[in-house]
């Protein structure tokens, strides 16, 4: 019997070998040898000071993302989270919506709002705040935004269930007890959100990461990051070995930085246990 | 209470600004001007005929849906015998195949689009949509294992035993016991694989190109070379799908259960 039922799960395995890991071992082995000793061309893509720019700047990026996202994904649940049965439904709704929609149309909304002759231009103009209308849009800045719009919802999305089972009842205790409200925030209720927090932290930073899509179509392109360089790398410039050294290091460093990010907080945690 | 107010503030805040650039969209797709423009001076449905008039659009919503759906179809056909194997058939080292199955979710989709070109059409010659149709599958098979797991570990196993019991065999105890009990599931991993592989843009560049054509690449062209509300106007179909989908997964699983 078992053995009939582990032919079920046949068709999955030989699916992801010959879909994922034999794709995956087809890019990394050209990457190995290359010309010259054993991991040149890594050595060779993170010596340029021109990569160098560009991962960090996918880094400072995702960065910034995710403190902003967590800044205000963190209250706008807390505020979900306690409004009435029926207008948390709506709110609710609010936030799944961006996430199902394409994120062509999330990042053309940031093109018309921020664009020369964009919205917010169009207004800064027409109150004589500016004379000659800024250029908002192609920058770091522009795919910082148009980031933020797009992983505030995995943010919410991420603590809204546990947010939602707090036991009210502490915090109002800690209030009886004298705690300033701000105390109450951080001492009460961060703690007990804390793996939380931490799940939509690594989601936002990672999936800012890898994004492709914002980057491509918000930034300028004098702004790659390691996602818009790999398409340019493997489609437009048609260098393939190149592309996926970068594809690596990408997958090095986004797994690297969730053990990082993950140690921190836990560092952080233990502090928070002790005092 | 003061910390209320702040919150309040911070809540209303961020809602108007996920909500409005929507709005924005949805407001210039109206407008009478040749370019995007706000406030728009006259109102119009001319945009959304104009989409009609531009066949790669339509025809790349056709292939769009066609592949997302075909994808998402194999993704069950394949996920649900798996999943049903590793929790119910008592084989073991069941996290390695896990692990296997999720393994699409820890690649960027950058990645996969590039890797999936390289190994499939650039080596295996395959033809592109059969490749599209593996890129797609590959974004929707992790949620067919999540959801459908999720499913039949709610479970109660004892009533497919008391069908074995009563004579049953064991394929017609999967499909008259266990099918019907997690059919939501299956509803909702359905849904998730399809508008995922549906809204995927890197996974669809890679894979698409000259006389094979996808709509997030037809719409992407078309905003190479114009700047008018027939963007807006699309992307107001595509909302609408979205509100379609949303409607799908309220029916199946209630949205509220996704927050649980």
């Amino acid at each position: 019997m078992k053995k009939r039922m582990i032919l079920l799960t046949f068709p999955g395995i030989l699916a992801l070998l010959l879909f994922v890991v034999f794709p995956m071992v087809q890019i990394i082995i050209p990457t190995l040898s290359g010309q010259g000793s054993f991991g040149s061309l890594y050595l060779n893509f993170l010596k340029d000071t021109y990569n160098q720019r560009i991962i960090l700047r996918t880094l400072w990026i995702s960065l910034l993302t995710t403190i902003i996202v967590l800044i205000i994904g963190v209250p706008l649940s807390l505020w979900i989270a306690r409004m009435h049965h029926r207008i948390k439904k709506i709110l609710i709704l609010v936030i799944l919506f961006p996430m199902l929609t394409n994120q062509i149309v999330l990042n053309f909304a940031w093109i018309i709002l921020l664009g020369k002759n964009g919205i917010i231009n169009h207004v800064l103009l027409s109150i004589h705040l500016i004379s000659r209308p800024l250029s908002l849009l192609y920058n770091n800045t522009s795919i910082v935004i148009g980031s933020v719009y797009l992983f505030i919802p995995i943010m919410v999305v991420s603590l809204l269930g546990s947010l939602s089972h707090l036991n009210i009842e502490v915090e109002e205790a800690a209030t009886v007890l004298g705690a300033h409200p701000s105390t109450t925030f951080f001492k009460i209720i961060l703690p007990q959100i804390s793996t939380d927090i931490l799940t939509g932290v690594i989601w936002v930073f990672s999936w800012t990461m890898t994004s492709y899509t914002t980057p491509q179509l918000l930034g300028g392109n004098d702004d790659l990051v390691m996602s818009t360089l790999i398409y340019q790398q493997a489609m437009t410039v048609q260098n393939w070995t190149l592309a996926s050294v970068i594809s690596i290091v990408l997958i090095i460093i986004s797994v690297g930085c969730i053990l990082i990010i993950r140690s921190l907080i836990k560092l952080l945690d233990r502090r928070v246990a002790h005092a | 209470m003061h910390s209320h107010k702040v919150l309040n503030v911070i809540g209303t805040v961020a809602i108007l600004f996920l909500v409005f650039p929507l709005i924005f969209i949805i407001i210039t797709s109206f407008g009478t001007g040749s370019t995007i423009e706000f406030p728009i001076k006259g109102f119009t449905f001319n945009w959304y005929l104009h989409i009609l008039d531009q066949p790669d659009m339509i025809s790349g919503l056709e292939t769009s849906l066609l592949v997302s759906f075909i994808a998402s179809a194999f993704g069950l056909l394949i996920g649900i015998p798996a999943v049903y194997a590793m929790f119910r058939g008592g084989i073991h080292h069941t996290a390695w195949f896990q692990m296997l199955f999720l393994s699409p979710t820890f690649l960027p989709e950058v990645v996969i689009g590039f890797s999936l070109y390289q190994g499939l059409i650039i080596t295996l010659h395959w033809p592109m949509m059969i490749s599209l149709i593996v890129g797609y599958f590959l974004l929707g098979f992790p949620f067919v294992i999540r959801l459908v797991g999720a499913g039949l570990n709610m479970m109660d196993p004892h009533m497919e035993e008391a069908a074995w019991i009563s004579g049953c065999s064991r394929l017609k105890g999967f499909f008259k016991i266990v099918l019907p009990n997690i059919k939501s599931s299956i509803a909702a991993a359905f849904i998730f694989s399809f508008i995922n592989s549906f809204n995927s843009i890197p996974v669809t560049l890679f894979l698409s190109g000259p006389g094979f054509n996808m709509l997030p690449t037809s719409i992407l062209n078309y905003m190479q070379e114009n700047y008018d509300p027939t963007i807006s106007a699309i992307s107001v179909i595509l909302m609408l799908i979205t509100t379609l989908i949303m409607m799908l997964i309220n029916h199946f699983m209630g949205l509220n259960r996704l927050l649980k």
